[in-house]
């Protein structure tokens, strides 16, 4: 391309110019002011609020529960993931596709449907608790607390990390493994030596995903956390808290996330810069047969763990088809809570169809333009955009949502309460996974095609729109279905920003949850499962190799 | 058709100058080569006239018009691209109607220019084919069908045969060199074998760190390169010291040779290249260069003979494969050079003393 490393007012120095303004005003401009909050009081520049947190161990324990549950999560997560798609990749394994489609599911199912369903099983009246304490007359351990949200995020996240290392171990050449093999080195040693060294920048990453989702999740720790509180649920609750409304505390506690998820992403990017290589399989690992003991014992280990995942969304389902009295379940079965469903619902799946739909329009517009800029017109004002989309990579959603609301409540910018504001916050969040996979679909595409395009006497917005963007479209679509279904599944910052008009279907089920209406968050968690079955079922179709980026 | 003009061109990459003040003139019609070992700055400078590249100084004509400043898009060039650039997602038909498309013709005129094209390159019974099912030959066909239906001013070619297996690449090789021919356009060739260089060019011009070497024929390059770089680059030769002194060539073993073109040369120490077959051998005790033969390899036609003659680097000849090998590793043979063909250059080997032209 032509000065491409200089900013040119073309069309693409145009669109460079408005995607900076979208990001300016939807998330510097809120997250400056969130900043600005957490130092500035009434009386000027402060640090009240920052040193209320770590002075009070109320606020500042909840920092390092935090820590503590998502490495915890993150360990166990990778313990079990990492071997998981190594057996996938390695073995012969019965039912592989089924397994591998589950796992897909529980990767993309809400965490805190999970975390309620769990509740269900094994708290305090819950069915397995029960059943153990009656037959056998031992207590269950107790699954509220660190314990069960370390489940919870475990028997989801897991499946991130299984993604990840699938996918790159697809990338492995068999002959490094024979070459390996020829010279002595098989089994478990060749695992260490060097299969697990090639793809440790992408356990890396995988790691980073899984701690900052453990890290930022809402739902759980309010469901199951009780006295365990880590911040994402001090943070909610001071925010919106009945009693003592503090923003400019909460602006803090959002800032300390900031400062922490930042400090671990960059931690994470400096070692996996230094380990990464690029790799280009001719002959993908072939899969092996297991024999005797090896077989049952791989075969039991991949299919407990994918039970386990499952676990929680079939019993949720089961228990919608329950008969309920109140908030109670009582024997039998019946569609009632189906039926009282529609009487709670109010707008909420519609809302969870459109303000998805909206949003993944612009997210997929957005990220197929800021990718093209990032890889084909890198000049310093779109390398400024590339940076800036990846920022809410690594911000809780529920900091998103405060940061928003205080800054939209005000005219000219009145957005607070309006459906167009949960919009914004879905393709704020969404935008660096679908940039991220796009800018990989992208360097996939050898330039010289564009240039021949160009040589051809076709213009430039003609070349992208009739030959990049058809090239990249199939990754495109099943981009954006997975984009989709994590846009419904979507609770931390619906939670902040929802108003009774645009209340979701996660909103929905999670206060039926609180309210205790079991039967029918059960059948609205049931709804939201099959959607994402059946969006997970059409992306299948859509993906050449059902390869997942997050 | 046009003739390309190129002067004073300066291409920079941040602060690094890649080609610094290069001129070069490309007559209508002809096939010219850019050939030079990776690095060289070939492809930049295809790139430059095609438009891909920014031009940081001087100025390229096609014929009168300047073209520094034009879109790729709007330059009339065909390029036909290492990696083919066909895209995936169009017929054959499709790929090769793309341009004429671009320029609004009517639909008459494109079928009818599209059919022509997809004819010539004998890729007519493959239209409707999506890119996918088509072997790197036939793509390359597609390829160069695209680059020629527009009618470019130029055609420019960026290693068209260097993905395709060396038996199709003779064959694609020959059919570039008719189609040029036969279309009679100015095209602009990079590559980085000579061979191929060699056999199809009308005028190659040797690159190195941004500069041209030489530019020439390919007879001339061969015969008389203009410098050392331009002797061993383009096909294999061995250099030898040696001194001129009264119009005698002096080797050090002794070996004196006469030629009636170096009389005018002035007396001083010169490096000789001699090329493999430029050698004779003749029996030990003889005039020539005494050595000893360290091995042979026979090759059919020809055998190659690796001589130890006592320098630094032993040298290599060619000889027509005799019935019977009286030249087995360990002979001691003496060495003559044909003198009409060697080549003597200064002793820094930035000056050939046989042109007569300062480079």
């Amino acid at each position: 391309m032509k000065n491409n490393n200089r900013f040119r007012l073309d069309t693409w120095g145009i669109i460079t110019l408005i995607t900076l303004a979208i990001y300016l005003l939807f998330m510097v401009y809120p997250l400056g002011n969130l900043i600005k909050m957490a130092f500035y009081g009434d009386n000027g520049f402060t640090l009240d609020n920052f040193i209320k947190f770590f002075s009070k161990r109320y606020y500042s324990s909840t920092l390092i529960n935090s820590f503590k549950v998502s490495l915890a999560a993150t360990a166990t997560s990778l313990l079990v993931g990492v071997p998981m798609a190594y057996f996938f990749a390695m073995y012969r394994i019965k039912g592989k596709g089924l397994l591998r489609i589950l796992i897909i599911i529980s990767s993309m199912s809400a965490p805190f449907v999970g975390a309620y369903a769990w509740i269900l099983l094994l708290g305090r009246n819950g069915a397995i608790t029960n059943f153990v304490e009656g037959l056998l007359g031992i207590s269950v351990p107790d699954i509220y607390g660190f314990n069960g949200m370390l489940l919870v995020f475990t028997s989801q996240l897991f499946s991130l990390i299984f993604l990840y290392v699938a996918g790159a171990l697809s990338k492995v050449d068999n002959s490094l493994l024979e070459a390996s093999e020829n010279m002595g080195c098989i089994g478990v040693r060749r695992f260490f030596k060097i299969v697990l060294p090639l793809i440790t920048p992408t356990v890396l990453a995988g790691a980073l995903l899984v701690f900052i989702r453990a890290l930022s999740d809402f739902g759980t720790p309010m469901l199951m956390g009780e006295g365990y509180r880590t911040f994402p649920v001090i943070l909610y609750t001071e925010f919106v808290g009945e009693v003592s409304q503090n923003k400019g505390f909460a602006s803090a506690i959002a800032v300390v996330a900031i400062l922490i998820t930042t400090a671990v992403f960059f931690a994470q990017n400096f070692v996996s810069k230094r380990k990464s290589f690029s790799m280009n399989s001719l002959h993908p690992i072939e899969a092996k047969p297991l024999h005797g003991i090896m077989s049952v014992l791989i075969h039991l280990f991949c299919y407990v763990v994918v039970g386990i995942a499952m676990l929680p969304q079939i019993y949720v389902i089961y228990t919608s088809f329950k008969k309920t009295s109140g908030t109670i379940y009582v024997d039998g079965y019946s569609l009632d809570s189906y039926v009282n469903m529609f009487t709670r619902l109010g707008r909420s799946i519609q809302n969870t169809i459109i303000i998805p739909v909206i949003a993944l329009m612009a997210v997929v517009l957005m990220a197929i333009l800021i990718a093209y800029l990032s890889v084909r017109r890198r000049n310093i004002l779109s390398s400024t955009v590339d940076v800036l989309s990846m920022v809410p990579y690594i911000i809780p959603g529920t900091v998103v949502g405060i940061a928003l609301v205080t800054s939209f409540s005000r005219k000219p910018l009145a957005f607070t309460g309006t459906m167009f504001i949960m919009v914004v916050a879905l393709i704020i969040r969404r935008l660096p996974y679908t940039i991220r996979s796009s800018v990989a679909i992208l360097q996939q595409i050898p330039i010289t095609i564009e240039e021949a395009a160009l040589s051809l006497g076709s213009t430039k917005m003609k070349t992208f729109f009739k030959i990049t963007v058809p090239m990249m479209s199939s990754g495109i679509v099943s981009g954006a279905i997975l984009s989709w279904v994590t846009m419904i599944s979507e609770l931390s910052t619906a939670m902040i920003l929802y108003t009774g008009r645009t209340q979701t279907l996660t909103v929905a089920i999670y206060t039926q949850i609180i309210r205790g209406n079991y039967g029918i968050a059960a059948a609205m968690a049931s709804v939201l499962t099959i959607i994402t079955i059946i969006s997970l079922l059409i992306f299948n179709r859509f993906s050449k190799n059902g390869e997942i980026t997050m | 058709m046009s003739q390309i003009i190129i002067k004073d061109a300066v291409k920079k990459y941040g602060n690094t100058t890649v080609i610094s003040g290069l001129n070069l003139n490309i007559r209508n019609g002809e096939l010219f080569t850019l050939l030079g070992p990776s690095g060289c700055g070939k492809t930049t400078l295809l790139r430059m006239i095609a438009g891909f590249n920014s031009i940081e100084g001087g100025d390229f004509y096609f014929n009168d018009t300047r073209i520094n400043d034009k879109d790729p898009s709007k330059r009339n060039i065909g390029m036909v691209f290492q990696n083919y650039a066909i895209f995936p997602h169009m017929t054959v038909r499709e790929n090769v109607a793309f341009g004429l498309k671009n320029r609004k013709l009517d639909k008459a005129t494109i079928q009818r220019e599209t059919d022509r094209f997809l004819a010539m390159m004998q890729i007519d019974q493959y239209a409707d084919r999506l890119p996918e099912n088509l072997s790197g030959g036939q793509q390359q066909r597609v390829a160069l069908a695209r680059a020629l239906v527009i009618r470019p001013d130029v055609l420019l070619m960026d290693e068209p045969l260097s993905n395709l297996d060396a038996k199709l690449r003779l064959e694609m090789r020959q059919a570039i060199r008719n189609i040029q021919k036969e279309v009679g356009i100015t095209t602009v060739y990079v590559t980085h074998d000579q061979e191929e260089a060699m056999s199809i060019s009308d005028t190659i011009a040797v690159m190195k760190s941004g500069t041209i070497q030489h530019l020439g024929t390919p007879r001339d390059i061969y015969q008389r390169p203009s410098n050392l770089f331009v002797a061993t680059f383009i096909g294999r030769t061995n250099i030898l010291p040696g001194v001129i002194k009264g119009g005698t060539l002096i080797f050090p073993s002794g070996y004196t040779v006469d030629f009636p073109a170096w009389t005018s040369i002035p007396d001083q120490k010169v490096q000789v290249s001699v090329r493999p077959e430029e050698f004779m051998i003749g029996p030990a005790g003889g005039p020539g260069i005494p050595g000893t033969v360290v091995d042979s390899i026979y090759l059919g036609l020809n055998t190659h003979y690796i001589v130890d003659v006592g320098l630094e680097h032993k040298v290599e000849l060619i000889q027509e494969s005799e019935i019977d090998n009286r030249v087995v590793p360990g002979s001691h043979i003496s060495l003559t050079v044909k003198r009409e063909k060697i080549n003597l250059f200064k002793e820094q080997g930035d000056v050939n003393l046989l042109r007569g032209e300062p480079v």
